[in-house]
């Protein structure tokens, strides 16, 4: 009996599995050995350059720029997004009228479910190609457009050193706001509703309810949040290809390391040098995921 | 050490790692082969069939598919080959992903015979070279000519052809194009303004300051894709003024290249036109949006290559009449002419060293290469060949007539640089310090700092080759 059930959910995992062993773990564990060389893509002939390529990616200037804009996008994208995809989900599910001891969403609630979603239907290339209209640094741009008839000057929203980054986390954010806010609305619904109820009935107000209640019981849902937000912080490779100024720019102001690795490898044909700042970026990951599981364990709740 | 990577070495080097001991078919696994099974070049070798090739042996080409050029293949260069061996077997692909759909093939050793490595999926030559990929073109340019058997066929190209295809003193490529680049404009509109084009740069400045006054921007190019087009300009300006000696230094990473006086002079001019005549916009646009600005009457100077008029042929509004000038002389002082201008040739189409049928690929390239598929090339594209004379009786457009005029106008004084496309990392380095010195972000010392820099790190940088031209 036991036999059987193995051998029928091996049937249905057997192919996925070789699947994904061939075309997604193997090559990445071949960029391991890859990055030891100083292969060029182009022959099946490499030679191996111990540490070489680790110590151009710790020497190169422009990989500490995008460190430094990892850094930021790390601080920044997971924090806004989870804070505005919470006070959405609780808006819409919790925070509306109360009527007969249950608590109800805010008027129109189901209108926003699927308005807040609607990024999320979009490819994340196809948000940078809409951006670059709503960014475009003059009258033709879509917000440098509305505000042209007040005579503001144009904002060059990727194009000044000083705000290009902070613009393409304005996206990054816009673009992951949904799906948090779809994530953390059915954590919510998975609350029972006599612990809701019976806190609105010993009189906790709204603030009270979401941070005495509400935030501790979807606190796993946050946890995995944050370790996902904080990889697309890690990446962020589209929109950066698609909106930067030359892959990265202005001076390496929105520079990131996955950018880096694409160029090493198919702008300079570096295979070697690519696979290490890809092993780098990979142990970087690794690490962040590790720190946020562990910072951020507690104890289940049961209920 | 160099070894061939097999299966063993790989899994001792990876001891770390035991999860990769399976690696099958992986990207520097196993390895193909050497297939050195030439099916061609074994026919008897004379005027007309100078390489031997097999009458029914096949070739492999894989052309590009991207828009006239691909017509140019499929309607002038694919029959010129079966017109002369008819039963020749010919495979063709067009495609637009070399680096995709051909990388894996040079890996494993089995790559098509002909390639054309134009646009933007292309491969990097340098790396091609330096793994030996890339067959030695010398037979080719010695051959005799398809049009007059007597004349070699590197005689019947215009100057410059064969230094451009020479990479450390062998002929590696064809560059089968050639893009004459300097300053566009609508004659039209610069006719009815009263507006001459400029050969000084007093000259360019006194028309610039006109279009100003008219409402137009003066100048302006697309930082976002294509700050290399401005590039062009101002490496242009720093040639004409201090001689061929200038591109040589830079191109062969001379200490202090980037500090000649020449450069300093064509820096601080154009930062001043960055500075006055350039929107602040433009640092944001593609150059589709930039070259529209253009077309529509915003916009007076745009710089760009001979193809820039094939690229917007849909955007043209009637009235509207492209034409372009070489870039204006710095000073009278200059070593060049006014009428000296970047003519590269571009496009680079290679036999690769380990196909099977080099011979067929051989003499695929030299028909390209006769007046005839020049001419037809030209007629369906638009594209200047680097076959000398081939535009007689070809009907052109105003623009390719305009650029053809330039071309004709600098006679032997026509220069290029290849340290673009030499060493990447100061191809992106130019581009950027482009945008910070036009921009306002990057004072001329300041450019030229940045770019020394870069050159003397690829100097010191031993994974890449270094290569050295005239």
């Amino acid at each position: 009996m036991r036999h059987g059930r193995l051998r029928f959910i091996g049937g249905f995992l057997i192919i996925p599995l070789v699947l994904y062993t061939v075309f997604m773990v193997l090559p990445s564990a071949q960029s391991f050995q890859i990055a030891f060389t100083d292969w060029r893509g182009v022959s099946a002939t490499a030679n191996y350059v111990g540490f070489d390529n680790f110590a151009r990616v710790f020497q190169s200037e422009l990989f500490w720029k995008a460190m430094r804009n990892h850094g930021v996008l790390l601080l920044v994208v997971p924090l806004t997004t989870i804070v505005l995809a919470m006070y959405f989900a609780f808006l819409v599910n919790i925070g509306g009228r109360r009527e007969g001891g249950r608590l109800h969403g805010l008027r129109g609630s189901a209108f926003y479910r699927v308005v807040f979603f609607f990024p999320q239907v979009l490819s994340v290339a196809i948000v940078g190609v809409l951006f670059q209209s709503v960014f475009r640094p003059d009258d033709a741009g879509i917000v440098n457009g509305l505000l042209a008839p007040f005579g503001v000057d144009p904002i060059g929203f990727l194009i000044d050193p000083s705000i290009a980054l902070w613009s393409i986390i304005a996206v990054m954010v816009w673009a992951g706001v949904g799906f948090y806010f779809v994530l953390f609305s059915a954590a919510m619904a998975g609350i029972p509703a006599e612990v809701v109820e019976a806190a609105s009935l010993d009189g906790a107000g709204r603030v009270r309810l979401f941070f005495s209640i509400i935030v501790p019981m979807v606190r796993d849902t946050v946890q995995t949040a944050w370790v996902f937000l904080g990889m697309a912080a890690l990446d962020a490779f589209v929109l950066v290809k698609v909106l930067s100024v030359n892959n990265g720019g202005p001076d390496g102001a929105t520079t990131m390391v996955p950018v880096q690795v694409y160029g090493k490898a198919f702008n300079e044909y570096q295979f070697g040098q690519a696979s290490a700042a890809a092993v780098v970026l990979f142990f970087i990951i690794m690490t962040f995921a590790a720190l946020t599981m562990r910072v951020t364990r507690r104890e289940q709740l049961e209920y | 050490m160099s070894s061939r990577i097999s299966r063993r070495r790989v899994i001792a080097g990876l001891a770390a790692v035991p999860s990769v001991a399976v690696l099958g078919g992986c990207a520097i696994g196993g390895g193909g082969g050497e297939s050195t099974g030439a099916t061609g070049g074994t026919a008897e070798k004379t005027p007309e069939n100078p390489f031997g090739v097999v009458a029914d042996s096949t070739l492999e080409v894989v052309g590009f598919s991207g828009g006239a050029v691909a017509v140019s293949y499929e309607k002038v260069h694919n029959p010129a080959i079966k017109a002369a061996f008819p039963q020749l077997q010919l495979t063709y692909t067009g495609t637009e992903s070399q680096t995709q759909v051909l990388q894996p093939r040079f890996v494993g050793g089995t790559p098509p015979d002909f390639v054309d490595n134009t646009g933007a999926g292309q491969m990097d030559i340098n790396a091609l070279i330096s793994q030996e990929q890339v067959l030695d073109l010398t037979p080719l340019f010695d051959a005799p000519s398809v049009d007059d058997p007597a004349v070699p066929l590197k005689d019947t190209l215009l100057t410059g052809t064969l230094e451009a295809a020479t990479y450390n003193g062998v002929p590696r490529v064809v560059p089968y194009t050639t893009g004459p680049q300097g300053l566009w404009y609508d004659r039209k509109l610069f006719a009815k303004n009263g507006w001459a084009a400029p050969a000084t740069w007093a000259d360019f400045l006194a028309v610039l300051e006109k279009a100003k006054a008219a409402g137009l921007q003066p100048f302006g190019f697309a930082g976002k894709t294509a700050p290399d087009y401005c590039t062009t300009a101002i490496l242009s300006s720093a040639i004409k003024a201090g001689g061929l000696d200038v591109v040589r230094n830079i191109d062969n990473l001379a200490e202090g290249a980037w500090r000649a006086d020449a450069v300093k002079q064509a820096l601080t001019a154009w930062a001043e036109i960055g500075a006055k005549y350039v929107a602040r916009s433009n640092e944001g646009l593609q150059h589709t949006e930039v070259q529209l600005l253009q077309t529509q009457g915003k916009l007076a100077f745009y710089p760009c290559g001979s193809w820039l008029e094939g690229e917007m042929t849909k955007d043209i509004p009637p009235g509207f009449e492209y034409a372009m000038i070489a870039t204006p002389s710095l000073s009278p002082a200059d070593k060049l002419p006014a009428a000296a201008l970047r003519a590269t040739p571009t496009g680079a189409f290679f036999v690769a060293a380990k196909g099977k049928n080099t011979a067929a690929a051989l003499e695929y390239l030299r028909r390209m290469l006769s007046r005839q598929s020049a001419a037809g090339h030209l007629g369906v594209t638009s594209q200047l060949t680097v076959v000398r004379d081939a535009t007689d009786g070809v009907e052109l457009s105003a623009g390719t007539r305009s650029a053809a005029d330039a071309l004709t106008a600098a006679g032997a004084d026509t220069f290029t640089w290849k340290f673009m496309g030499w060493y990447k990392p100061m191809a992106d380095a130019i581009k950027e310090a482009t945008n910070g010195l036009m921009f306002g972000r990057l004072t001329p010392d300041a450019f030229a700092d940045t770019m020394q820099k870069v050159a003397d790190e690829v100097r010191a940088d031993s994974s890449i080759t270094k290569f050295q031209r005239q």
